[in-house]
């Protein structure tokens, strides 16, 4: 503590009160260094949104992943017409279908290819915009014009308009033939976010710090450019997910997606809509299927984004 | 302005041709051959086929068909269907339907979202904008063909409030429910945005200004706040122009409408390539020309972003 009058002064000085000068230099080193995605990290756990959306998704890929141990009943057979359209009965929770199959089974085994389409066509759509967004942000150029322009051209076709003709086209229908007839229209969504996110990142003054140290350009745009772009990127790619599987059940449901022997939210609630005015409930247990899942992801998708825009969160 | 306009049309040309052409290269690989599908189970005279080949150059190279159409759009025609109707006279008929379906649709979702998001986002975490939040997110995660289905058995079959399905030529209030389905996922998105911009300038500086200068509320919250929270409502409203079109294949298919998504859908089928190409061609011109639109409105809205040159 300096002395508070001059030495050789009689009269008294003031405190003084703004920062010493060497102060503001000091950085307080003994607490941990915080980074976007631990700030994200406990923002999320805050939140009660964030773990029912959380416990509801590890339910559904869990039914996805092991559709055996949430059904006894297995759903492609057992199918015997005098149960057309019946009630719930023991063990049979959900009713029949038209066909007399377990409405319960066919829900519990559905999941697995609504799902693996989402989760296909996002790891797609997403690998490949970003790939071909980061590479035209960070170099620009004729690479950047030529795959903007590309870009441009799908964009402009809407996606379930062109996953329609493109999967009439296809004479395989499976799973991946759908999510990568998705991704094909959706991944110059993930290029243009990827695009501006980089453009903004690589003039920061981290970039030229690394460019004066000499570390090579491609080794700059993946170690420092991306990880901090990447952000935006996860969002979209989250809220999606939902999407896609909307997609699917709606390519499914115009019959034009995966074929009727593969169970699918989409192709039940398309066969069931024939019976809606005698056994509505039979459309309406894989369409709450198909919306929890969705709801589930769209929920994420939201906690994500408040969690990795600093802006958004000062908000709430 | 002119000069942006013009220059944005520009840009807009190879757009188009590299849509058509994708389209048309997706369509010109449809397996099976439409014309023998024509006949059915009797083989027809052996020259038939030949002539009718001929006449719809499917004996052409692909990139010469794809030049043989894009020469009809410049002369006006677009090709005829297999069954010898002219495209034109089918987009006629089809267009003015989903026009009106999807014009009703956007103004259901517009006025309704942007008022429901304003009080929500003027009323932050209170019960209004709680309950508007959920009901958003719901109506977003159930599909479009679940809610046309849900809204025709209740709204239409129980209760006898609409008619189940469109009559002939489609009138207006056939088309209410239909439209209130087919806008009502952007409906909730419309919510949330508009919600969460006009929170967010809620709080701003300017908005702090006008009220302490005295302004009364009334006027603040319409032209300060709404003003200035309306552009990416309206960036989302112009991009959805196309998404319209396209639900519409969904909607008008349950509500049995004779529009755009119904003769798509019925061409892909059918592997009708020109058909398929010339109606997917006018969506994306509508699609292109709906978000020029919107560039130009945010000129009106914000004084900030004016195009000079």
């Amino acid at each position: 503590m300096p002395s508070n009058t001059a030495p050789s002064a009689g009269h008294y000085v003031a405190d003084l009160e703004e920062t010493p000068v060497g102060a503001i230099d000091q950085v307080d080193s003994s607490q941990k260094a915080r980074s976007t995605w631990s700030d994200a990290w406990d923002s999320m756990r805050g939140r009660p949104l964030f773990w029912i959306s959380a416990v509801l998704i590890v339910i559904i890929v869990a039914v996805a992943a092991f559709p055996n141990l949430f059904s006894h009943t297995d759903p492609a057979r057992g199918c015997l017409l005098p149960d057309s359209n019946g009630g719930p009965e023991a063990g049979h929770i959900f009713g029949f279908t038209r066909q007399g199959c377990d409405v319960y089974a066919r829900v519990v085994y559905g999941a697995q290819a609504s799902l693996t389409v989402g989760l296909l066509a996002t790891v797609i759509a997403t690998l490949v915009g970003l790939v071909i967004g980061a590479l035209s942000g960070y170099y620009g150029g004729a690479f950047d014009a030529i795959a903007s322009r590309i870009g441009d051209i799908f964009l402009a076709i809407p996606t379930v308009l062109g996953a329609i003709v493109l999967m009439s086209v296809l004479p395989v229908r499976d799973p991946w033939t759908v999510a990568l007839v998705l991704s094909v229209f959706a991944w110059p969504q993930v290029a243009r976010i990827t695009r501006g996110a980089v453009l903004s990142a690589r003039n920061a003054d981290y970039v030229t710090a690394s460019i004066a140290l000499g570390v090579s350009r491609f080794r700059i745009l993946v170690r420092h450019v991306v990880p901090n772009a990447i952000a935006p990127v996860i969002v979209v790619a989250t809220t999606s997910l939902g999407t896609f599987i909307v997609a699917e059940a709606t390519l499914s449901f115009l019959g034009i997606g995966l074929p009727p022997s593969v169970m699918s939210w989409g192709n039940d609630i398309g066969q069931a809509r024939v019976s809606v005015a005698t056994a509505p409930m039979v459309l309406f247990y894989p369409a709450a299927a198909l919306s929890l899942t969705v709801l589930s992801f769209l929920m994420l998708g939201d906690v994500v984004r408040d969690a990795l825009d600093p802006k958004a969160r000062a908000r709430r | 302005m002119l000069w942006y306009i013009g220059r944005r049309l520009l840009q807009l040309i190879p757009v188009f041709f590299g849509a058509t052409f994708l389209i048309y290269f997706m369509v010109f690989s449809l397996p099976g051959d439409p014309i023998a599908a024509l006949f059915g189970d009797r083989p027809p005279a052996p020259g038939v086929i030949e002539a009718i080949r001929e006449q719809y150059h499917l004996n052409e190279p692909f990139i010469v068909q794809y030049l043989y159409y894009i020469g009809g759009i410049f002369t006006g025609d677009l090709g005829t269907t297999y069954s010898g109707r002219p495209v034109t006279a089918l987009l006629a008929q089809a267009f003015p339907v989903t026009f009106r379906l999807a014009m009703l649709a956007l103004a259901f979702e517009a006025i309704a979202g942007i008022l429901v998001g304003l009080v929500a986002g003027l009323r932050k975490g209170k019960l209004f904008d709680a309950s508007a939040l959920v009901v958003s997110l719901l109506l977003i995660s159930v599909p479009t063909f679940v809610l046309g289905f849900v809204l025709q058995y209740f709204l239409a079959v129980e209760l006898g409030l609409f008619r189940t399905t469109a009559g002939p030529g489609a009138p207006i209030q056939d088309l209410i429910l239909p439209a209130l389905v087919l806008a009502s996922v952007t409906f909730a998105y419309i919510v949330r945005l508009t919600r969460a911009s006009v929170a967010d300038n809620a709080s701003a500086d300017f908005v702090r200004t006008a009220t302490a200068k005295g302004l009364p509320r009334r006027r603040v919250v319409t032209v300060h706040i709404l003003r200035n929270s309306l552009i990416p409502v309206v960036t989302f409203l112009g991009v959805d122009i196309g998404n319209l079109m396209v639900g519409a294949i969904v909607t008008e298919g349950i509500f049995n409408i004779n529009g755009v998504g119904g003769a798509v859908f019925q061409a892909v089928i059918r592997g009708e390539g020109p058909t398929v190409v010339s109606f997917v061609a006018v969506m994306v011109i509508i699609y292109m020309l709906a978000n020029l639109l919107v560039d130009m409105i945010y000129a009106l809205l914000d004084p900030r972003i004016r195009y000079a040159k």
